[in-house]
């Protein structure tokens, strides 16, 4: 109420005072400006029953039909797991588990028969998961060179120091070094589909497309610039201790060996819970065929190379096909409808609320 | 200050040889040279960073620094912290530097100031901190006086001279000092140079009214008292030149001790947010300790069965040592809890809050072309939160000038302005003056509006003459003729002085006087009176007199005194004359104006020349001399006739009373303190409307002694107390702590009001007392504290801060209020006015006290809302931001991995979050300026300290937790099965991170759109602009290019393409953005529709009334209601009568004619008189009086060879 005790002449223009020196002063009086007056125009919002309960009303009606659309995607997914770590006396592996060696010449196979009740039309993904792999372990995740993984030939022979102390093994430089690359996944999983006539189909799966393009085109490049002899490129390191063959020796195929190898790739991506799957393998949908995997009985074959045992790891095969939305993930449907129906109960209950205790006329009562 | 450290010894005593400076060196006293800055180039670099390594929060993120070059430890790059660090020195030392370089510079203009002084023979220009103690400086009319000197010698007679101690009490009458009588003839220049005496004194102390010293000189002893001091912060007046000699300087003047110590201030807000940042790091260590606990317990369980993939270090070989290594590695990842970037946010803040200070034109006054300065700009917020003001009076509330606004003259008032209806018309600037053309002598300053006065006089009506002839006649004001016509009175106290400048325009102008007559230039005509008697003002007659022989031979007595003594002193004859005038004299009390009755008498030749033959038996007297006098002049002064009453303002700044009023609608307390007398500061108090007469009372304590003051504030209290609370009357014995009475203050509703005068403060202020004063005085609405040194006020101040915890705020314009100025949490300086040394000492200056009411109740409360609003979101996010490692630690071995990249860290507080939230903390409103004057309860929330306080803080950082847990498992939840559309895996850590650091960016956003209030362009631009630039930020360092070039810093290459492609990233994004703010807006909903706070009542209001369009400000003067009271010239000094009569303060010209024989006796020792009754009013203290008294006896025999 005493906002107009200001003289009115204060907001003339600028007024020149005559300063004691004779000169005029500039006058200090300060710019009419929005700004330094503080008078920008704003958008003032408030909260109000007409702004918020509707908001609560449209993110209901917004999100439980998204959640019924992405719960039945998911469910439409059709997914077929398999462990196969071996724990139990009766599962097939149990031997290759239990008398695990790295140094062992001779790979331990064994073989899972397993039936896919229903058909798999389209694209099939093939899925290798571990459990209780803590790939996102800090000294774990740091344990690499990048530059080295991007074909620089100085930290080819130079390891940067994270990769210890997988960065030198005898003398000689480690490629690709660090505990990850150290650690790569080498089962060998195999699909056969068993006839009812009796004969063993191997499926045939893709070894490529399962790498991010950005990896395998720009992060992971082979020393030695386009050279197509990885071995004189990779000449003067050693290969990891886990190991059994050099990084130059993971494919035939010159544009899936070295770094670039695609399965590499995968595993240098490291994942970020200790329970992850990573893509394997992809089944094509042929042409002529109208579904992919039909229903019946299958074989995986697996070579047993990877040793989980010890930290009670485990070690899962998944089949599944995929959808818009990516693979089967309930969990987004539910929460989309979880999260929508609370909105909408809430914006019910504060409705409630507002009309029997609310203040709507609030400014009515303001008192100094 | 930086001498006394130096110094080993005490000073006990200080010898000073006039004349010989290297006699004075030996005792290294300070220079007259003063230092206020606090670095110089050299010292600046190590200096401030040692200061800013001070800072808890500084220092915390050097040894972040240190750790994290520990490979085993570190956790994060380097970078993460450094580049914050570095941003924060810099911008701090950068505001340390103009900051100090301001202060060199008023400095060195004070240091530069030129004096002269006599060196070697000659007088020489010399600056200010050249001078030295021992030097004899020259000092000229109007200067300021350089260093605390002994006065020598004068151009006036008896070594007199005048000074205003304005800038030291804030009185701005003018006082009288006196040289010595042996060296008050060593007026010139050589004699001044043969000039050896030494002087032997005090130690320097802050003692404005106290000195004692001796001279020596010639094997002579005299005695030195303060009427013998010139101080500096003194200007000269009325004195052409004189003489001193340096005794104190520099710091060690009593000006520069009054200063009190300069403190660095602190908001009450650094304060609890350097509580918050320590309770914080505890935090911060708890979750290093948890997490550090889990990694050992994981390092054992599983991660040494994993040694397969993840072999231990060859260092780390047990679980418990990566335990501890893993705590110092989350103490590095999670350290942006301690947001540092808060520091330098909250600095910005402040100082662009400090530039709307400077920018707001409703706080420039054209006037004085003085536009508001923040003077400090780290105390912004506080303004927000005052709950009591201390105001000076003289220059602060009222602009000292005293203006002859009305008067009554035989019954009929004069000065209300009436239109053609008979309507009282209300003065404002435009309302025409009247004219006092008809009279060449007339003063153009004066302006009065009542035209039918001057008919009055123009009609020759005998009363109106006699009136201002009164006017004229009874005072005790000199008359100065500056250049040919034009006349300046030199009155020693204003209300005088607009008396008889009133009567000059009127036509009865005052000309000249010698000790014996008093020429008048009556409508024209040059009159002289002989003067025969003044009857001198004192305190207990309240009212002087005058005694005149006309040039028609006819003897008249003038008196004009407070209307209750008047008029019990009249004759009975004019008893409708007093009713009338009774009714106008309260009319014009209630309009806050001073009163005066004046009445006259006529002399009968033979009875005046008896009486007059009794006074001069009487003024010979030994004995009881004052009391035989006063009975003397009883008798005369008595059957008086009345002529009316006259009404002076004591001109309030311009809308003091409503800001004063608004100030109290606030809940703000405001104490006025004043060296003025008591009357004065309670007349004014009613003006302003602090004293009301609806009051239910108005405690005076003036007791001398510590019993009496303790009494009287006790049965006040008591008094209190009862009343309101009688059922629990058995208690107010017990109730002497202060705990347990300031449960009943809130429930006191009637009002009181406490007024105290100096001395009786200086004992209310003991350790003993200071509670029951401060219990009565926070009980009372109103406390007014008279006669008070610039130290007590200090202590007033420091009492309140310290006892009741309240943020203070000091407001005053003379050096007198520097110390309480620096003493309160905020000092504010009256700028404009003659002196700078409160503004240089405030944290705030503007011209006018009515802007103090923008300044808290606009910028303080927008200030300290921004400051708490900015608080709890920059906690919130932080949290937020930080907390997901906490979550993360549980899944990946509490490893201490992080979630996002390191550069997201390095940025996300510096980049992506910073701008929005300052935008917030500077251009925010809630309610806009003129609702928040309109509505001043608004400003209770921050006194309270409602907005921010540690459940505030709890709160937030609550929500940022649960922003932190939804926002990592939400993630957690869709990413643990999540594959590409393509079937690419897909819950890797990049790709988590990238989602979980997108969703933190927006949702911080959306959550800073929910804060904020007010939307300029700005905050459109910083919010919008800071999601865009995040995203742009993100696609860059993840691109091909830049990974090219630093394979090994950018491995997040192609994460946010691959990532932010996926229909059902954004699924997550927009699932995570709306469960975090579901909760928070469901509950500000509910806040805001059941129990709204007044804001938002007031926000709401002015929503629908900018839908209506702007309204018209309704005007609401606040009415005075008071009851009659007088005063008689309230800054009066007694003693000037006699100064007059004995014509010692005239020029020797004006007195050629030498004084009569029969005066001679009462010359004799007039000074003497007057210290006399001058240490009686101001109650020194023993030892000075002994001084005095040997003063005397030293003086006399000098004194009768003059």
């Amino acid at each position: 109420m005493m906002a107009s005790t200001y003289n009115a002449k204060d907001e003339d223009g600028h007024i020149t005072v005559a300063g004691p020196g004779g000169g005029t002063l500039r006058s200090r009086k300060p710019e009419n400006t929005a700004f330094k007056q503080q008078r920008l125009p704003a958008w003032q919002p408030i909260l109000t029953a007409g702004t918020v309960l509707p908001a609560f009303f449209v993110i209901g009606l917004i999100f439980i039909p998204i959640g019924i659309g992405l719960y039945v995607t998911s469910n439409n997914i059709k997914e077929f797991e398999i462990d196969y770590t071996g724990v139990d006396m009766s599962s097939p592996c149990f031997n290759c588990s239990q008398n695990f060696s790295w140094n062992s010449t001779r790979p331990c196979t064994c073989s899972i028969p397993f039936y896919l009740d229903q058909p798999y039309e389209s694209n099939v993904f093939m899925y290798y998961g571990l459990s209780n792999f803590y790939q996102n372990h800090r000294r774990y995740v740091k344990s690499r060179d990048d530059s080295q993984l991007n074909g620089d030939s100085e930290a080819l022979t130079k390891p940067s120091k994270e990769c210890e102390p997988y960065a030198f093994h005898d003398n000689k430089p480690i490629a690709p070094c660090g505990a990850i690359a150290n650690s790569m996944f080498n089962d060998s999983l195999e699909l056969f589909y068993n006839d009812p006539n009796g004969t063993k189909v191997q499926i045939h799966l893709m070894k490529t497309g399962i790498a991010w393009w950005t990896d395998k085109h720009v992060k992971f490049r082979n020393p030695g610039g386009n050279n197509p002899n990885l071995t004189v490129a990779f000449q003067g390191t050693t290969k990891p201790v886990n190991w059994r063959k050099p990084v130059y020796e993971l494919d035939s195929d010159q544009e899936n060996d070295g770094f670039i190898n695609e399965d590499f790739i995968v595993w240098m991506r490291t994942a970020a819970l200790p329970t992850f799957r990573k893509l394997y393998r992809i089944i094509q949908k042929k042409k002529d065929m109208v579904l992919t995997l039909p229903r019946g009985n299958y074989t995986l074959e697996v070579v047993y190379n990877y040793p989980v045992r010890s930290f009670e790891g485990r070690k899962r095969m998944i089949l599944s096909t995929i959808s818009w939305m990516g693979g089967k993930n309930p969990f987004l449907g539910i929460a989309y409808i979880t999260v929508g129906s609370v909105c909408f109960f809430l914006g019910v209950v504060l409705l409630i609320i507002h009309h029997k205790y609310g203040n709507r006329n609030n400014s009515a009562d303001i008192s100094n | 200050m930086a001498f006394w450290r130096r110094k080993a010894h005490i000073e006990k005593e200080r010898h000073v040889k006039a004349n010989a400076r290297e006699y004075n060196d030996k005792f290294s006293y300070a220079d007259n040279h003063i230092k206020t800055s606090k670095y110089n180039i050299f010292t600046f670099l190590p200096i401030n960073l040692f200061e800013q390594f001070q800072r808890v929060a500084n220092a915390y993120f050097l040894v972040l620094l240190i750790l994290q070059v520990i490979p085993a430890i570190s956790s994060l790059s380097w970078f993460t912290t450094i580049v914050p660090l570095v941003l924060v020195l810099v911008i701090t030392a950068v505001k340390d530097a103009t900051d100090d370089y301001f202060r060199h510079k008023s400095d060195r203009q004070v240091n530069n100031r030129q004096s002269q002084v006599l060196i070697r023979g000659s007088l020489q220009n010399e600056k200010w901190m050249n001078v030295r103690v021992g030097d004899i400086i020259k000092l000229e009319n109007n200067q300021f006086v350089a260093a605390d000197i002994l006065l020598l010698c004068s151009s006036e007679p008896y070594g007199l001279c005048y000074i205003e101690t304005a800038e030291l009490d804030g009185e701005t009458n003018l006082k009288v000092r006196q040289a010595l009588t042996v060296t008050s003839d060593l007026g010139d220049v050589s004699k001044l140079n043969d000039f050896d005496g030494e002087v032997i004194c005090e130690p320097p102390n802050n003692k404005l009214d106290k000195f004692t010293g001796t001279l020596f000189w010639r094997d002579n002893k005299y005695a030195l008292d303060n009427e013998k001091m010139l101080l500096r912060g003194c200007v000269l007046r009325n004195t052409e030149w004189c003489f001193g000699m340096v005794i104190f300087a520099g710091l060690q003047t009593k000006l520069m001790q009054n200063c009190g110590r300069t403190m660095f201030k602190r908001t009450s807000i650094d304060k609890l947010m350097n509580t918050l940042v320590l309770w914080i790091f505890g935090f911060l260590i708890c979750m290093g300790v948890v997490l550090a606990i889990g990694n050992t317990i994981w390092e054992s369980w599983i991660g040494r069965n994993f040694q397969v993939f993840l072999p231990w270090d060859a260092s780390q070989d047990s679980a418990v040592f990566s335990g501890f290594l893993t705590f110092w590695s989350y103490i590095i990842i999670l350290n942006t809890v301690v947001p540092i970037s808060l520091y330098v946010s909250v600095e910005v803040l402040r100082l662009g809050h400090s530039y709307f200070i400077n920018w707001d034109r409703r706080m420039y006054y054209s006037p004085m072309n003085t536009a508001a300065e923040a003077r400090t700009t780290t105390l912004n917020e506080e303004l927000g939160q005052v709950e009591f003001i201390f105001s000076d009076k003289t220059g602060t509330l009222t602009q000292n000038i005293m203006v002859f606004s009305k008067c009554s003259i035989n019954g009929q008032p004069y000065g209300d302005v009436y239109d053609e209806f008979d309507q009282k018309v209300e003065i404002t600037e435009k309302t025409a003056c009247v004219d006092f053309s008809f009279n060449p002598l007339c003063d153009r300053r004066f302006k009065f509006y009542d035209g039918s006065l001057v008919e009055a006089i123009k009609l020759e009506d005998a009363a109106v003459h006699e009136f201002f002839r009164l006017l004229a006649l009874c005072h005790t004001v000199m008359p100065e003729e500056k250049s040919e016509g034009h006349l300046v009175y030199q009155a020693q106290s204003p209300d005088e002085g607009a008396l008889v400048t009133a009567a000059r325009n009127f036509g009865f102008v005052f000309w000249a006087r010698t000790p014996e007559t008093i020429t008048l230039y009556e409508m024209g005509h040059p009159v002289t009176y002989q003067l025969l008697a003044i009857l001198d003002f004192n305190n207990v007659r309240k009212r002087m007199s005058v005694i005149v022989k006309n040039p028609q031979g006819q003897i008249k007595l003038y008196s004009k005194g407070a209307d209750t003594i008047i008029f019990e002193r009249l004759d009975p004859s004019s008893e409708d004359l007093v009713f009338t005038t009774s009714e106008h004299l309260s009319e014009f009390a209630g309009e806050g104006l001073r009163t005066l009755a004046l009445a006259y008498k006529d002399l009968d030749e033979d009875y005046f020349e008896v009486w007059m033959k009794k006074l001069l038996f009487v003024s010979t007297l030994i004995e009881n001399r004052e009391d035989q006098l006063a009975v003397l002049y009883e008798e005369i002064e008595q059957d008086l006739k009345l002529l009316g009453a006259t009404a002076i303002e004591d001109k309030l700044q311009e809308g003091v009373p409503e800001t004063i009023a608004c100030l109290n609608l606030a809940d703000i307390k405001i104490w006025v303190l004043t060296g003025d007398k008591l009357e004065t500061a309670m007349n004014i108090g009613y003006s302003c409307n602090m004293l009301r007469d609806d009051m239910n009372e108005v405690f005076v304590i003036s007791g001398h002694t510590l019993l009496e003051v303790q009494q009287q504030l006790r049965s006040a209290k008591e008094h209190i107390l009862g009343l309101s609370r009688v059922s629990s009357a058995g208690s107010v014995e017990k109730t002497d702590t202060f705990a347990d009475d300031s449960v009943f203050e809130e429930t006191i509703i009637a009002e009181y009001a406490l007024v105290i005068n100096g001395h009786s403060l200086a004992h209310a202020l003991e350790a003993q007392l200071k509670h029951v004063l401060l219990d009565v005085a926070c009980l009372c609405k109103t406390v007014i504290c008279c006669r008070v040194t610039p130290m007590q006020k200090a202590q007033v101040v420091e009492l309140v801060k310290t006892q009741k915890r309240a943020v203070t705020l000091a407001i005053g314009d003379g050096a007198n209020d520097v110390s309480m100025i620096k003493t309160a949490h905020i000092g504010v300086g009256i700028s404009g006015q003659e002196g700078m040394q409160a503004v240089l000492a405030s944290d705030y200056s503007f011209a006018q006290f009515r802007y103090l009411q923008r300044l808290l109740l606009v910028h303080g409360r927008w200030s300290y809302f921004r400051m708490c609003n900015f608080l709890c979101y920059f906690f919130y996010k932080n949290f937020a931001f930080t907390l997901v490692h906490f979550w993360y630690g549980f899944f990946c071995g509490f490893s201490a991995q992080t979630v996002y990249d390191q550069w997201f860290i390095t940025l996300f507080n510096i980049v992506y979050t910073s701008l929005p939230v300052l935008a917030m903390g500077l251009f925010d409103q809630d309610v806009n300026d003129q609702n928040s004057l309109r509505y001043p309860s608004l400003y209770k929330p921050g006194q309270q300290n409602l907005l921010f306080n540690k459940r505030q803080f709890f709160l937030c950082t609550l929500q940022g937790l649960g922003t932190s847990f939804l926002l990592f498992f939400i993630p957690y939840g869709a990413f643990s099965v999540m594959v590409k559309e393509d079937g690419s895996q897909f819950s890797d850590q990049q790709a988590f991170a990238v989602t979980i650091a997108t969703s933190l960016v927006i949702v911080v956003s959306v959550q800073i759109g929910l804060d904020t209030h007010y939307w300029t362009a700005v905050n459109h631009l910083f919010i919008w602009g800071s999601v865009t630039v995040y995203f742009a930020i993100l696609f860059a360092m993840q691109s091909d290019g830049i990974f090219g070039i630093f394979p090994s810093n950018f491995q997040f290459i192609g994460a946010a393409r691959n990532c932010l492609s996926e229909k059902s990233v954004w699924l997550v994004i927009l699932l995570t953005t709306v469960v975090c703010m579901v909760p928070g807006l469901a509950v500000s909903f509910l806040r805001v529709d059941l129990f709204p706070t007044l804001t938002d009542k007031v926000r709401h209001l002015q929503q629908c009334r900018k839908r209506q369009g702007p309204q018209e400000q309704n005007l609401r003067r606040v009415r005075r209601t008071s009851s009659r009271r007088s005063a008689y010239a309230f800054s009066h000094q007694q003693g000037y009568g006699e100064l007059i009569t004995s014509g010692k303060n005239m020029r020797m010209s004006s007195v050629s004619a030498a004084p009569s024989a029969g005066k001679s006796p009462h010359s004799s020792n007039w000074i003497e008189n007057m210290l006399k009754r001058k240490n009686e009013v101001s109650c020194i203290s023993d030892e000075n009086m002994e001084a005095s008294k040997g003063n005397k006896a030293i003086q006399t025999p000098d004194q009768h060879t003059v």
